[in-house]
């Protein structure tokens, strides 16, 4: 009994953090049509800014959980700005190269300013204890991990649902070129849109911290590459797909860790893959995506 | 209120528009008519910011507004419909309204205290529908919807682009009489573009014909249906009937 708990709560954690990452895609690829694979170092600008901080003598953990959001935030609107704006309106590829470009120069420039190295971060090893209920221990940190996803989401949703700024970004996500024909401002949008994915990402990195311990050059590629693999399972620009898909990804990889024989266990990614894809097959749109119909003028 | 000069637009080889010129005043309900492919939706959509202008000038209430892009015409008073429907669908009929709500308050909060979004809603007959999703709207709704959104950034100047296009004859009056109204309760200037001529002869004060991408007469409806270059354009070289 103990064992599955532990599982349950390993697969809602792992699910939780895909979520969190996955719908800091969504948010960007839902207004602006942009696979940003240079999500993953905006987790890389926060997690360094908190090494840096603790570098120079931050001992406050509540400070450098603010910082690191901060960092983030702030990095996604620069990336924004300086790289994405100008090609805003070009096609599809231009973006998604103009992302791997982004995410390239960012990865060399930690090695080259920092080290190629990972480099230890212990501010934030607090949050990583046991807790005990009766006779179950569980993971603080997974356990925060999943409320703060939840709380997280709850309040993405809030925003998006009852604020003046949440409608226009909802109706951006919609229809880009008619929101701007209603006077919508887009940088606006898009700024705010890029800044909730650098909070999103921020708060990813707070708990990616606490589990190494440490930062490296390539922290956040590989969990954008399964963050990208939660959105298409969710039905990609869809922001509860999104959130969907992570935690089912979360539950995929536990399932499997748990179900195989531990000498199969190097097979784990390839039957995830697999399990996706034939997830795909009957439902190409996604979990949670709209069937697009063609119609007679189309085809 | 609207003046276009001499605005012309080429796309690759083809001249879309060439030195049109048009004027449109407050209160005025001006038709654009021509055949297909005269550019009539091209020069709506160079003066609401969509299409750059190669040449010639925008100007709205004496504000040049020319390829400022659609924001700023948008934010500067336009307010359009579309030939093709662009609602968000997936948001409630009156969600669809305060996207558009948003821009007057911020740009014209006079204006948008003026607006009570509810009652516009009830003008257009969507008053029962508020909280539906506008994608499982009726064709004819999501018709007037456009316009209600449109009237909702408190447009100096509505363009409506074939907003009678696919309604029947009941339906056409009924929006006839809606637009005669925006011109009583708005002021605004409005310019109907539409392949309905008997729609656009019961509603228009003034008509602008254009083909090829020039604007080859513009006048009172009556003086312009005797003109006979319009006459050419309509019927070939036979006299009207």
């Amino acid at each position: 009994m103990d064992y599955v708990l532990q599982q349950l709560l390993n697969a809602l954690a792992f699910g939780a953090e895909y979520s969190l990452v996955a719908l800091g895609l969504a948010v960007v690829f839902s207004i602006m049509g942009l696979v940003n694979f240079a999500h993953g170092e905006i987790i890389g600008v926060s997690a360094y800014s908190v090494f840096l901080a603790a570098a120079l003598g931050l001992t406050s953990p509540i400070v450098a959980v603010l910082l690191a959001i901060a960092a983030a935030a702030l990095a996604a609107v620069i990336f924004e700005r300086v790289a994405f704006r100008p090609v805003r309106y070009a096609p599809t590829t231009t973006g998604l190269l103009t992302a791997f470009g982004v995410s390239i120069v960012v990865q060399n420039l930690f090695m080259l300013l920092i080290s190629p190295k990972p480099q230890s971060v212990s501010i934030l090893n607090g949050l990583n204890q046991m807790w005990f209920f009766g006779p179950f221990a569980v993971s603080s940190l997974q356990v925060m991990e999943l409320v703060v996803a939840g709380l997280t989401i709850l309040a993405l949703v809030l925003f998006l649902n009852r604020s003046t700024l949440g409608l226009a970004i909802r109706a951006a996500s919609r229809d880009f070129a008619t929101v701007r024909l209603m006077g919508i401002r887009a940088n606006r949008v898009i700024a705010t849109a890029f800044a909730i994915s650098g909070a999103l990402a921020g708060i990813a990195a707070v708990f990616i911290i606490a589990r190494r311990g440490s930062v490296s050059p390539d922290l956040g590629f590989s969990l954008v590459l399964k963050a990208f693999v939660a959105c298409v399972i969710g039905g990609f620009g869809s922001l509860p797909g999104a959130a969907a898909g992570g935690m089912l990804l979360g539950f995929i990889e536990v399932g499997l860790l748990v179900a195989l024989p531990q000498e199969y266990g190097g097979f784990k990614d390839a039957l995830s893959y697999v399990i996706i894809v034939t997830l795909l097959v009957y439902r190409p749109e996604g979990l949670l995506g709209q069937r697009v119909e063609l119609g007679d003028k189309e085809i | 209120m609207l003046s276009v000069e001499a605005v012309s637009k080429t796309f690759g080889g083809v001249q879309a528009l060439r030195n049109a010129s048009l004027s449109c005043a407050a209160g005025e309900i001006l038709g654009l008519i021509g055949p297909n492919g005269a550019g009539k939706s091209t020069l709506v959509n160079a003066i609401s910011g969509v299409l750059k202008p190669d040449a010639g000038r925008v100007r709205l209430e004496g504000k040049d507004i020319t390829g400022r892009g659609p924001e700023f015409c948008a934010r500067a008073g336009i307010g359009r419909t579309f030939q093709t429907i662009r609602l968000f669908k997936d948001l409630t009929v009156r969600q669809n309204v305060e996207v558009a709500h948003i821009t007057c308050r911020a740009v014209r909060p006079d204006v948008a205290e003026r607006i009570d979004i509810d009652r516009l809603l009830a003008q257009y007959e969507l008053d029962g529908v508020a909280h539906a999703l506008a994608g499982t709207l009726s064709y004819g709704s999501q018709r007037r919807l456009e316009i209600a959104r449109a009237l909702a950034l408190g447009p100096a100047l509505l363009l409506l682009d074939e907003p009678a296009a696919g309604l029947n004859e009941n339906e056409s009056e009924v929006l006839a009489i809606a637009i005669e109204g925006i011109r009583q309760d708005v002021g605004c200037a409005t310019i109907v573009i539409d392949h309905d001529l008997r729609f656009i002869n019961r509603l228009c004060d003034r008509l602008c014909v254009m083909d090829q991408g020039q604007v080859i007469m513009s006048g009172e409806t009556s003086e312009v249906w005797r003109d006979p270059r319009v006459v050419e354009v309509y019927v070939g070289q036979s006299q009207p009937a």
